[in-house]
Formats: C-alpha cells, structure tokens, sequence
C-alpha cells in the first residue's frame, strides 16, 4: 500500500522513456546476461590463479590437470555422473525459487530420499525385478523429498509462515532422521561402521552401452527440459511466475496461491529427493552415517547465475562437475585440500556480487534478482530517498 | 537589506530535466507577499517537480530561486525551511501514533532537550494565526483528515515561514473540509503570507487564487489575475484557460469535471431503468473482516446496482472501500451477507469464475496489483484467463493467439506501446491503466467495479475513461464507481452511497448540492469534531 502511494507520488513526472526496438533491447540483453553470467567465472578462475601463485603452485599446471582429470579420454564421463544430482537438485530449486519462495531445506530432503532407498533398496533389488525396483526407489527417494517439503509449505501457504526458516529448520530434523535410520534400521550388521547395506554393482542404475554414464544423468537432463518447458509454456509456469513477480497481483488476477505454494514446493522436493536417487543407485551404491555432500549449497550459485532458467543451469552446472571432477585430480598432484575448489566457488559468488553490485549502479538491466525481490529493494530504496 | 517590492519567492528559468522528461523547461513565476497564486495543470505537467525544487527536494539544472530578492540556492529542505518556506504535501506525513505536539517537536532540532511549553504556545499562537482550533495531546491518527491538515500547515509555518506551499490540499478533503480551508487561506492573506497553491482542478484555482500560473508540458503557457477575470463571463474564463491547459487538444477534454467552473447546476441524469428489472448486482447485509489497521473491512452493507446504473461510493480513503471491490470481485471471503449477480448467489465462487460471469474489478492499485510490470503488455492483457481456451490449450500457451487478441485489444483501447511484447512495466499510468481497462471490458463485462478509475490520470485519459464507464451503462450494463473524488461521482453517478468506516451511512440522488450532502455524511458519521 505505501509502495503504491510512494510509487505514484514519484513517478507521473519522472516516466521512463519507451524502450528502444524490441530487436535491439534483445541484443543488449543477451549480451548483458552473457556478461553478468560468465564474467563472473572468468574473474573466478583469474583470482583463483592468484592465489595458487601466493601459495607457491603453477597455475597453468593446475588448470590443466582440471582439464586432464575432468575431460580428458573418458574423464569427461566422470564428471558428466558428477553433474546428475547437481542438476537435479537446481531444477528443483528453480522451480521453487522462480516463485520467490525459498527452499533452502534441499540438505535434509536429499539425505533422507538417501538414507530410505540405501536402506530399503537391497531388499527391493533382491526380490523386484531389476527395472521395476528402480523405478520405485526413484519414487521412494522423491516421495521422501517431496514430504519433508510439506510442512513448511502447509505453513506458508495457511499462515504466510517464513519459508527460509521452516525449511532450514527441516532440514536439520532431516539430516538427523537420515542418521537415526542409517544407524538403526538400515545398519548393515556384517560390518563395524555405521552404514548401509552396499548395492550389488549389477543391481544398480544401467549405463548407456560403452561409456559409464548411467541413466540417471539422462534423468537430469530430461528433468532439466520438462521444467523449462513448464516454466516457460504452462499455465502453471506462468502462474509461478506472476506468484514470484506480484504475490499481490496473483490473488488479484484470482491465481489459488495456497494451493501453488504446496504444489511448487512438492515438485521441488521430487526433484532434490530424485537427485538423492541418481546419486545412491548411480555412483555410491551405500550412505555412510554423518555423509552429507551439500550439494545444494554449491550449486545455488549457479541457479543465480543462470538466471533461474532451467536450461541455461545446464553448462552451469557441467562445467561445475569438470571442476569438481578434474578439481580431485588438481589439487591432489598440487597438495591442496579438495577445499580449494569451495575456494573457487566462493570467488564466483564474491565476483557475482560484485558485478551484480556495478550492473545496478550502470542500470544495466537483468537481474540475479528476482522480479519481486528487486521490487522489495527499489521500493524499500525510493521510500528511504522520499523520507531523507 | 531587503526589497520591500521584491516578490516573497522569484523562480528565474528553472529548467530540471529527467530521464526521458523535460519536466520544467525554463519556469520563470514571482509569487508576490499575502497572495493565493495557484499553480493549474494536469498531471505531468511538471506542478510536482516544481515544488519539488522549491522545497529543496529536487535540484534544478538550471535556473535560480531569489527570496525577498536574493538569490538564495535551496539545496535541501532544511534551506527551504530556514528561507521560510514551508510546504504541506498532498499525503499526510504525520506519524499517526504520536500526538500533535509531539509531531510538531520532530521538526525541533535546536537544543538538545525538548521545550514542550514553549512549543504549545507556539502551537496556540499559529493556530490562533490560522482562525483554527487544534488540541495538542490528541494523537494524530485520531484527527480527522482536515484537522491533520491544518496540523501539517502548523508545522510547516512553525519556523515562521512567510511562504508556504500546499500540494493538491483539496485532494482529502470533503467539501465543508475545503470551505474551512479556505478560511485558512485568508487568513494566512491577511497576515501577509504567501501561499502557492496546486492543484488540477479548475474551480479550485478560481475560487483561492489572486493569480494563477498555467503549466502545460513543463512550461507556463500563461498567467491570469483572477481579479481581471471577474470581468468576464464564466465560460470565457474557462474556455481561455482550457485553451491554455491543452492546446491543441482542448476539444478532447472539453467535458470534464476537474475543468468545470461550476459542478452544481450541471449534474449527470438519473439514467431511466427499465422499471421490472432487476438489479444486476445485490449485496444484501454483507460484512467482511478489517485488514491490517488500514481497512477497516465492512459491517453489514448492503446495495443494489441496476442494469444501465452508474453507483457512486464516496468516502475518505481507508473506510472500507477496498474491502467492498474485493469483496465483490471474490478477491476476500465475507464474514456474513450475500452477494446476488443476475440473481443467482455468488458469494462461494472465486474470481476467475466470477470472471466469466462478467464481473470484473479495476483495482485501484494499478502498480501493485493491477499489472505485473516484469511480464509483457500481451500476457498482461489475459492475467484473468490463465489456462482458459483458446488462449491455453491443455495448459500450453497459444502465443499466437494471445498476441493476435492482445493487438486488437491494444487498438480499439489505444493503449500507446512499442509493441505488445514490451514489458507492462515500461509503460506510462495512463497506458498502465489502459491495459487494466482492457483486461476487465473485454469478453463481454455485465458489472463492473471500479475504484479510483481516474486518480493520477491526465485529463485526456481521465475522460477516456469516464466514457467507457458510461458506455458500459449505455450498453447495459451496471457500474460500481468507488472515489474518493467527489467531483468525479457527482459527474458520473446517479445515486452516490457515502462509505463510513466500513458501514454505508446514507445515500444522495445526485442533484444539487448533492455533493455537500455528500459531505455532511461523510462527516457526521465519523467523529462529530471532523472537518
């Protein structure tokens, strides 16, 4: 309401000038999201040279071995199985995200989705037909993301209850349950550590024919389609958006939005619980007690860099993967810890900032932001400037 | 040291330039010592960032300001203040939970502790100036709207400025609230302040001003004494200053109310209603509850709309008003009541499906909620269509026929945009408002709410908007037009319900002195202390 007053107070006087030529504005924006998208990386990896110089290792050497055990001969298959449950997991968040609605909770839903198929997936490969109990471990794992998600958003949607909070809040319960039922019920009994029972390899997710690369990275890329499709073709897509853009506008224009506030958060908790899927039945085969690879936590990076958009997390993400992959082999030959690749990715986000912070400043168009957060910030900064 | 002669206030060839708006382009005007000079234009004719300059929110790229004289550079409000000029803006900017005084202490930053004795002699001694009587330990929020004014013209000559400035003061007001006003103003003439006063209504500017400054476009097309005037006859006096306003485009807005000089004597007929039909739209004993401390919701309205109706609701903003469109539109639930459309009870179904039965609502809220500003004009246009055919077909988008509607849409509303893919966002308030139009008056509308249908809209659009309402009723069909703006109801409406609080408390045929009477309900509602 008194953004609405401040809104019009100021601005009858002060309109814009009518954009420039569709054609043009286009131009300019593509190559505005290609700036803000990989400059970012690009000044990522520069600083990071830096600072492999200032601790006395060859750059060049490094990148190099990024590129050898990341690309190279078979390695780039390696990493294309290390970008499945990344991907996964940032479809899911887009999704959720793109209607300002925040899941952070990813951490608890993916190790639950884990720690249930690890434990129930023995039993279900020894007796179920190979394809058949697959199948339904995928579900299982996405049923378990999608439930933890449910509270939280029965919360948002009843009582507006703060997102971030309840789905962190999860989350902690979450990892915790993980643990109780990896100790517990789904103990391995023939060893010592707190573990699962181990898949058997020929029970576990099939590869395409002569490389190693197993469905569940074609599940992710599919996955990533569908969801830019939604997003970008549907009603329901359009329906998140104008949620993320204009909660207001949204109950105006007589959008249900209790009811897609619970279904945008079910999907997103499929996803993460799937990515927990591609991951167990695809490369470890068995959780370990206390396990927790965060992969939410480096990949929302990159959901920001792409924009929210589903298919540009693609290469995001890939090219995430070739560094984490190549990263094992780097760091080990230049003696760093695997950390240094968090390193990286927190440059990426530094630099992110930094650009995000410029590009305002010059007014240069798109966003990190989303529509309805940049709104919250420009009516929050014209209310500070009328009142100063 | 000072010119005795020299005017209070000289703006000499003030020129601000916005991005993509010369907002002032070479203002040169005096306001001479103990004179009304109105500043007359429609929205957007750079009224708001003059006063913006002159209040030292805004600085000029150009041009000087001189005060008794001197050039006197205004870069802040502190300097406008300590050159005595004080400005009252159109939104109250009182804190509501404080008391009188106490807001007139937030100015007070000499000294570290508060004089509270001697700001309510102070208090006592501009009220007294003023002809008025304020209590100083009421809280603020509890005073009626034209009682804050007045607290806000204490405030703004509490440092004893000689200038002030009033920004569209009659917008709140009720009539009897005006009356006082102008009360105010001569006595504020006789003590020999100045008073620049703006506004965009015609028989404002003749009934206050000594003079009145003309702005069109940024620039002044003229400047009349009203005391010259008074030799001609009413309508000249109109059509020159019409004239003046528009140019070329006087003929567009020749009928609106804001450019009339007399609203009494010319009122809107009664359209005659075919006798056996009936209503439209029945809202029988409806309540709804209050909203966040701004709406107080509604308690038991009731009202009845018939084919071919225009109905007015008229009322301060925030007694209720947003809770009626909702309500009606099915945007928020009601606690008790009915809502009848055709007959048939509606009050279970939601918008969309509202929607389809050819209830729609303009919201007043055109920015918030009224548009997503980040999405295209074209998607814009079909917000309240989602997944509907043939524009959706198994929950797909048929751009093609979307953009194909949405063009046609965009001519025979003449909405003014690039392209239909251009962001809602880019456009003006008019077009902003052309597009929310478009969207509700399509896919035959039966009735129609709309609130504030008008406000901040330049003229041209204002009566392009006035004719679509009437042409809704003419085509029969049924209108509900909430306003706070009496001029435009009494323009529009048949019959005008007064909103109170939540509560209709009466209701007026239009007709003469249908706006006072309008008024007085208004008033005598509320607190009987009200102005």
């Amino acid at each position: 309401m008194t953004g609405a007053t401040t809104d019009t107070a100021l601005a009858p006087e002060t309109r814009p000038l009518e954009p420039a030529a569709p054609s043009r504005r286009f131009a300019t924006d593509a190559l505005d999201v290609v700036v803000r998208s990989i400059v970012p990386v690009l000044l990522a990896l520069g600083a990071g040279a830096i600072l492999l110089l200032a601790l006395g290792r060859n750059p060049i050497t490094f990148y190099s071995n990024v590129w050898k055990g990341g690309i190279e001969l078979t390695a780039w298959q390696d990493s294309a199985i290390r970008a499945a449950p990344l991907l996964l997991i940032a479809v899911g968040l887009v999704v959720v995200f793109r209607a300002n609605i925040w899941n952070l909770g990813y951490n608890g839903q993916f190790l639950l989705g884990a720690a249930l198929i690890s434990g129930l997936g023995p039993h279900l490969v020894a007796t179920e037909p190979r394809w058949l109990a697959l199948l339904l471990l995928f579900l299982v794992a996405g049923g378990a993301g999608a439930a933890w998600t449910l509270l939280p958003a029965l919360l948002k949607a009843r009582y507006e209850t703060n997102e971030i909070i309840t789905t962190l809040m999860m989350s902690f319960i979450g990892v915790g349950v993980a643990n109780i039922l990896i100790k517990g019920p789904f103990q391995d009994p023939s060893v010592n550590i707190p573990q699962t029972r181990v898949l058997p390899l020929n029970k576990m997710l099939p590869s395409i024919p002569g490389t190693r690369i197993h469905v569940g990275v074609i599940v992710a890329l599919v996955a990533a389609l569908l969801v830019h499709y939604v997003l970008t073709r549907t009603s329901f897509g359009l329906r998140l958006q104008i949620l993320g853009a204009n909660p207001r506008a949204a109950r105006h224009v007589g959008v249900k939005v209790p009811r897609l506030i619970v279904m945008s958060f079910l999907v997103s908790g499929l996803l993460v619980g799937m990515a927990a899927a591609a991951d167990i039945l695809g490369t470890w085969g068995y959780v370990r007690a206390n396990w927790n690879p965060a992969y939410g936590d480096t990949v929302i990076p990159f959901v920001f860099l792409a924009r929210l958009n589903a298919l540009a997390l693609i290469p995001f993400v890939v090219f995430y993967a070739v560094l984490s992959t190549g990263g094992d082999l780097a760091t080990q030959q230049a003696n760093l810890s695997t950390d240094f690749l968090l390193v990286l990715v927190a440059l990426i986000l530094l630099f992110m900032t930094v650009i995000e912070y410029l590009g305002r400043r010059r007014a240069l168009g798109a966003s990190y932001l989303t529509p309805g957060l940049q709104q919250a910030l420009r009516t929050s900064r014209l209310r500070r400037k009328a009142s100063a | 040291m000072q010119d005795p002669d020299a005017p209070a206030v000289e703006l000499v060839g003030i020129t601000k330039q916005f991005p993509g708006v010369l907002a002032n382009d070479d203002i040169s005007l005096a306001v001479r010592h103990g004179e009304v000079h109105c500043l007359l234009g429609e929205n957007g004719a750079g009224k708001s960032t003059l006063i913006s300059i002159l209040s030292g929110m805004v600085r000029p790229d150009a041009g000087e300001i001189r005060v008794g004289g001197k050039v006197a550079p205004i870069d802040s409000p502190r300097d406008a203040l300590e050159l005595g000029i004080g400005t009252v803006y159109q939104h109250s900017t009182l804190v509501r939970a404080l008391t009188v005084l106490e807001n007139l202490l937030l100015g007070e930053t000499r000294g570290l502790r508060l004089n509270v004795e001697a700001a309510r002699a102070r208090l006592a001694e501009v009220a007294a100036t003023l002809g008025v009587q304020i209590d100083a330990d009421a809280p603020a929020g509890e005073l009626a709207l034209g009682r804050q004014q007045q607290v806000e013209i204490v405030k703004a000559l509490w440092r004893g400025s000689r200038v002030l400035i009033l920004d569209e003061p009659t917008s709140m007001l009720t009539p009897q609230g005006v009356a006082e006003l102008q009360k105010v103003l001569r006595r504020l003439k006789e003590t020999g302040i100045s008073v620049i006063f703006i506004t965009h209504k015609l028989h404002e500017a003749l009934a206050v001003a000594d003079r009145i400054t003309i702005l069109r476009a940024g620039r002044v097309v003229g400047v009349l004494d009203t005391a010259e005037l008074a030799a001609s006859s009413a309508e000249e006096v109109q059509a020159r200053i019409v004239r003046l306003m528009f140019g070329e485009d006087s003929r567009a807005v020749a009928d609106v109310a804001e450019l009339r000089t007399d609203l009494e004597g010319e009122q809107a007929p009664v359209d005659d209603q075919p006798p056996d039909a009936g209503p439209l739209l029945a809202l029988s004993r409806v309540s709804a509850r209050p909203v966040g401390g701004f709406d107080p919701g509604l308690e038991d309205v009731s009202l009845e709309i018939a084919e071919g109706e225009i109905l007015g609701v008229a009322g301060m903003d925030g007694n209720g008003q947003r809770s009626l469109a909702e309500v009606i539109a099915g945007e928020r639930a009601l606690s008790a009541g009915e809502i009848h459309l055709y007959g048939a009870r509606v009050e279970r179904l939601d918008v969309s499906a509202r929607q389809k039965l050819g209830l729609r609502y303009v919201t007043d809220d055109r920015l918030g909620e009224g548009i997503v500003t980040s999405l295209p004009v074209s998607l814009n246009l079909f917000l309240k269509r989602i997944g509907q055919r043939p524009f959706w077909r198994h929950g797909r988008i048929e751009r093609r026929s979307v953009e194909r509607e949405a063009r046609s849409l965009v001519e025979s509303f003449d909405v003014r945009t690039p392209s239909v893919s251009t962001r809602a966002g880019a456009l003006s308030g008019g077009n902003v408002q052309k597009v929310v139009l478009a969207r509700e008056l399509s896919f035959d509308p039966k009735v129609v709410v709309f609130n504030k249908p008008t406000y901040g809209l330049d003229l041209r659009t204002t009566s392009t908007v006035r004719e679509l309402i009437r042409g809704l009723a003419r085509g029969g069909g049924a209108a509900l037009v909430i306003s706070t703006d009496l001029d435009e109801l009494l323009d529009l409406c048949g019959r005008i319900l007064v909103l109170s609080r939540g509560r209709v408390v009466g209701e007026v045929e239009n007709g003469p002195n249908a706006g006072e009477r309008v008024g007085e309900l208004m008033v005598g509602a509320g607190d009987v202390a009200a102005v």
